[in-house]
């Protein structure tokens, strides 16, 4: 039996400082207070004196408080047995299943050797144009989805999660209201996609530091279902809850903050963390679609900023649609090669005549005169957004590809869209 | 004094700082050891106070416990140099990553360190000093091949004073540890071996004297090379917003840079961009020397997810390879992506120690760091006449893209070329996303300066009448003008715009630069009459087009001269008309 201490000599936010002696850095403890057992990690060791973070928050804690260190760090149960269960961000079961004691692993374990990464190279298909064709998700990719409260990001993340082709989906969920979760399991549910998911899930009222365990339960699992050779999506919503979280801890440790109150450690974080998207060779793959919503719509704010130099491309949410603008997958060039010929043409071009489009659009708004060009533009704009961009739409790939050819030729003539000529031969809708 | 003497105890966890009491001395940088369990954590003392030394562990702490065994090396962070770090994929502490994979797997295991240099590959040696002759610290004893270059094998660089050689191996197969000289200062024999080594944080100064960077170094980049040229032995940074191209521009200069040698550091950034060098490079032919690139290549890899405190030592570990390759006499690039993960790994520390923080809550000795790791750069005059030089260019990630901060404000004052890369380019597509009219550069051009400054004046002109048509429209805006404005997007099409994914166009040594900036300019500066601003914009999109024609052929082919010929045929349209 692990010895048992009760001096508890400082309490501050969620942090509790005991003196304790054989204490490893980042293990585990159980603090019995009044309110019950809450789980506790060790976050910084100074002499005799140990300070704990409590996850269930240090709300009626005593100085005379039951410290037991475990002595192993968080871990997590690694089965098949997690598939279509629920869980709290310190594991324990939201559903009615029991909780899990088997095959535990540490949790925030090493990163992946970057020798042993190989170059991505198979596609993601979701049915949703915007990605299939103009940013192409690729397996072992990260990328975040930016957008701002209000838009519909979780309902974009769950369908992606329905239809996207993998064996297994990983829900980490962060400062989530509660009605979020409902919607977001019940719509999975419907869908049959349940028994191939695995749902860590924090609600905006759970404690704070459960907040941040979130990411590295999920992707501790996801990493061991890789290795067993499962390609895995995980979804996280949502990161700047993360973020704003570590950004508590990190002030009530009296960190000193480096941009706007958040911790200098920000960027290695987030990195730690979106890094474990992988494609083993030999084995599975994890992909991470993250939500990040930015707090006024700033783009430059820490958190996504910081994220856009760690992932891989992003997608902007705005009004409901994915922005082409401003979106992009960083490794659709690794595959969109060998899905159709037409594939990189179709999106080069329909993105260039949707930007002339815009331009009409300002044009036309600021009162100017519309040319021929400008009417064939400003009918081709209208297609583009209700057949592609249009959240709704849900067609395979070599659909959308004729659909686009399609939408060119009831707007334009060949000539005018710019396509390389053997290509105009080969795919350009024949007239009847 | 024996090496059971160096020994402390862990008081103090903190992150990846460990406080550690101590009896007999330390020495500030050495490295030592957190025993936990069987594995054994390499740090670096970072501040010593009483009788209390603070390390930084390269490696995650979980598991420390106060009490803890630390043993102390009595040697700074150093690194091994010799034959065979060509090629090589590292990581910031010197180790081969493909050996860790080997004997850990998937994952990178802690506490496991493996050689940077193999003991059992034998080099062709030959010697070069003979029995008494006298030799400093820098100067050739032998040489061995290794790939398309002799590598110098020197007196260390360490020792100090003169060195009469007593015996010299034979020529033949040796492996790095092998004696391959014996020396003696008078009062002490030593051996020397293939392998030395040197401490990171301290620059290798064994040569004659440091020169003026004159030369051009060609990059094969259009925009670099004229407008914001580098030089061999020179500095320049390029910071940029996510987005804005930082990567593919570095991957470029990795390419296609006319050098002897290039450092990959990648510092802090993803995996998922070393990777593509890593399994690229071995498949591409260096068009210079017909070898793989991988030849010329040495790849420092600590990525973001790998610990923070190896990211900070990682900058420190590529250059010193540098300065190696520089004692040879070749000419090194260093490509640094990123230096703001550097100065955020100091800043991690510095937040740990409770150091005072600066802006940003940078280290207020930021400036000073960053200054003397660009100040490693340079062209040298080596003891023996010849002449090795080290370029160094740093990517910096401002962040929200505003070069106001810190880092990109410190670097700004000891680079001698800025590129800054712009979001509004890459938004319009316009590659390489380097801003025309911000970026400077105090290097020399492959092109002569008064013609340059008519391009620039181009560029400058161009953008006062973009701004113009946007208040008062284009039918406000006189033809002479509007011309102006054709003149200077052409100048962006044609010529600082380049595809690296376009072999033709990737490929522009100094020469064709030479060529193709003449044919450019005497479009600028020609006289075209035009009848109204629409004759004029289809006239422009018709040169545009020819231009990227010729871009698009590969230099000196007959496709090369037919599409010369066609511009020249446009030129005298418009003159004509």
């Amino acid at each position: 039996m692990r010895k048992l201490y009760h001096r508890i000599i400082q309490i501050s936010g969620n942090v509790i400082t005991v003196e304790a002696e054989n204490v490893t850095y980042n293990e585990l403890a159980e603090v019995t207070s009044t309110r019950g057992t809450s789980l506790a990690q060790v976050i910084r060791l100074d002499k005799g004196r140990v300070s704990l973070q409590v996850f269930a928050g240090s709300r009626g804690v005593a100085t005379d408080s039951q410290v037991r260190f475990l002595g192993h760090p968080m871990r997590v149960s690694a089965t098949e047995n997690l598939l279509g269960r629920i869980f709290s961000g310190n594991g324990v079961p939201r559903d009615k299943g029991p909780a899990l004691k088997d095959n535990l692993i540490d949790i925030g374990g090493p990163s992946v050797n970057p020798a042993n990464r190989v170059i991505p190279r198979n596609m993601i298909r979701t049915g949703i144009p915007m990605i299939d064709v103009f940013n192409t998700l690729v397996e072992s990719q990260k990328l975040p989805i930016f957008s701002v409260a209000g838009e519909p990001y979780n309902e974009l993340l769950a369908r992606i999660a329905m239809q996207a082709e993998v064996d297994c989906i990983i829900l980490g969920g962060m400062g989530l209201k509660y009605d979020d979760f409902l919607t977001l399991r019940d719509t999975l549910d419907e869908h049959g996609a349940l028994s191939r998911s695995v749902m860590f899930i924090h609600t905006a009222a759970d404690p704070v530091v459960e907040c941040l365990l979130v990411p590295d339960m999920a992707l501790a699992v996801a990493e061991h279902y890789a290795v067993a050779g499962q390609r895995v999506l995980v979804l996280l919503t949502d990161m700047t809850n993360f973020a704003d979280a570590m950004k508590e801890i990190a002030i009530t440790m009296e960190q000193i903050p480096s941009n706007r109150g958040y911790p200098g450690d920000l960027y290695s974080q987030l990195a730690s963390r979106y890094e474990k998207a992988v494609d083993f060779e030999g084995a599975g793959s994890i992909t991470i679609l993250a939500v990040t919503t930015m707090p006024g719509d700033d783009v430059t704010h820490p958190v996504p900023d910081n994220t856009g130099y760690i992932t891989e491309g992003q997608f902007y949410l705005v009004r409901g649609r994915i922005e082409p603008f401003g979106s992009l997958s960083r490794l659709k060039q690794q595959v969109n090669k060998d899905t159709r010929d037409d594939h990189r043409a179709i999106m080069d071009t329909m993105i260039r005549l949707y930007a002339e489009y815009r331009e009409s659009l300002e044009k036309q708004s600021m009162g100017f005169r519309m040319s021929q060009w400008d009417e064939k533009l400003l009918r081709y704009g209208e297609r583009f957004e209700a057949r592609m961009m249009d959240l709704s739409v849900n067609i395979p790939l070599e659909e959308a590809l004729d659909l686009g050819w399609q939408t060119l030729a009831e707007c334009f003539e060949p000539a005018e869209v710019g396509v390389k000529t053997d290509l105009v031969n080969r795919f350009w809708p024949k007239k009847d | 004094m024996t090496e059971q003497q160096h020994q402390g105890r862990v008081v103090g966890v903190n992150g990846n700082m460990v406080s550690v009491a101590f009896d007999t001395s330390v020495i500030q940088n050495e490295v030592a050891y957190v025993v936990v369990g069987d594995t054994r954590l390499k740090s670096e003392v970072i501040r010593v106070r009483g009788n209390e030394a603070d390390l930084q562990v390269f490696e995650s702490t979980n598991g420390i416990r106060v009490g803890d065994t630390v043993e102390f090396s009595r040697e700074l962070l150093s690194v091994e140099l010799g034959p065979g770090l060509l090629t090589q994929v590292f990581d910031g502490l010197q180790n081969p990553l493909p050996r860790l994979a080997e004997q850990a797997g998937f994952f990178l295991q802690r506490g496991l360190y493996v050689q940077p240099l193999d003991r059992e590959r034998r080099w062709a040696y030959t010697p070069k000093a003979a029995v008494g002759d006298t030799l400093r610290p820098g100067d050739t004893v032998g040489s061995a091949p290794e790939g398309i270059f002799e590598h110098r094998i020197m007196v260390p660089f360490a020792w100090s004073g003169e060195w009469q050689v007593t015996w010299t191996a034979p020529a033949g197969e040796l492996t790095v540890v092998d004696p391959v000289a014996k020396v003696s200062n008078g009062s002490e024999e030593r051996n020397v071996t293939m392998l030395q080594t040197w401490p990171v944080k301290i620059p290798i100064t064994n040569y004659k004297q440091r020169l003026f960077p004159r030369d051009t170094l060609v990059t094969n980049i259009r925009c670099i090379d004229t407008f914001f040229p580098v030089a061999k032995g020179g500095t320049f940074c390029t910071p940029g917003p996510f987005g804005a191209g930082k990567t593919v521009l570095q991957h470029a200069l990795s390419r296609r840079s006319e050098v002897d040698i290039v450092i990959v550091a990648a510092c802090g950034e993803r995996a998922g961009e070393v990777v593509e060098v890593l399994r690229e490079f071995p498949h591409l032919e260096d068009p210079r020397t017909g070898r793989s690139l991988m030849d010329r290549t040495i790849i420092i890899c600590n990525t973001s997810s790998m610990p923070v405190a190896a990211r900070e030592a990682s900058i420190y570990t590529s250059v010193t390879l540098a300065e190696y390759y520089r004692q040879m006499g070749l000419h090194v690039l260093l490509l640094a992506d990123s230096t703001s993960r550097w100065a955020q790994a100091l800043r991690e520390m510095s937040g740990r120690l409770e150091e005072i923080p600066g802006e940003e809550a940078f280290p207020a000795y930021l400036e000073s760091l960053v200054a003397g790791f660009y100040e490693r750069a340079g062209l040298v005059e080596l003891n023996d006449g010849s002449r090795g030089s080290i370029t160094i260019g740093g990517a910096v990630s401002p962040a929200g893209g505003n070069f106001e901060e810190p880092v990109t404000q410190a670097t700004l004052k000891v680079v001698g070329s800025f590129l800054g890369l712009s979001r509004e380019r890459s938004n319009a597509r316009r590659y390489p996303a380097v801003h025309p009219l911000e970026s400077w550069s105090k290097y020399r051009s492959v092109v002569a300066a008064k013609d340059l400054d008519r391009a620039r004046q181009i560029l400058r002109s161009g953008n006062e009448v973009d701004q113009m048509m946007k208040v008062v429209g284009e039918e406000g805006t006189p033809t002479d003008d509007f011309v102006v404005y054709l003149k200077s997007e052409l100048l962006d099409a044609v010529y600082l715009q380049q595809s690296f994914f376009d072999e033709a166009d990737a490929d522009c040594p100094a020469e064709k630069q030479v060529y193709c900036f003449a044919k450019v300019l005497a479009v600028l500066d020609a006289k075209f009459q035009f009848t109204d601003k629409a004759d004029a914009r289809s006239f422009f999109h018709k040169m545009r087009q020819a231009f990227l024609d010729w871009n698009s052929s590969l230099w000196k082919t007959d496709s090369f001269t037919k599409a010369e010929a066609a511009i020249d045929r446009l030129i005298q349209t418009g003159l004509n008309a």
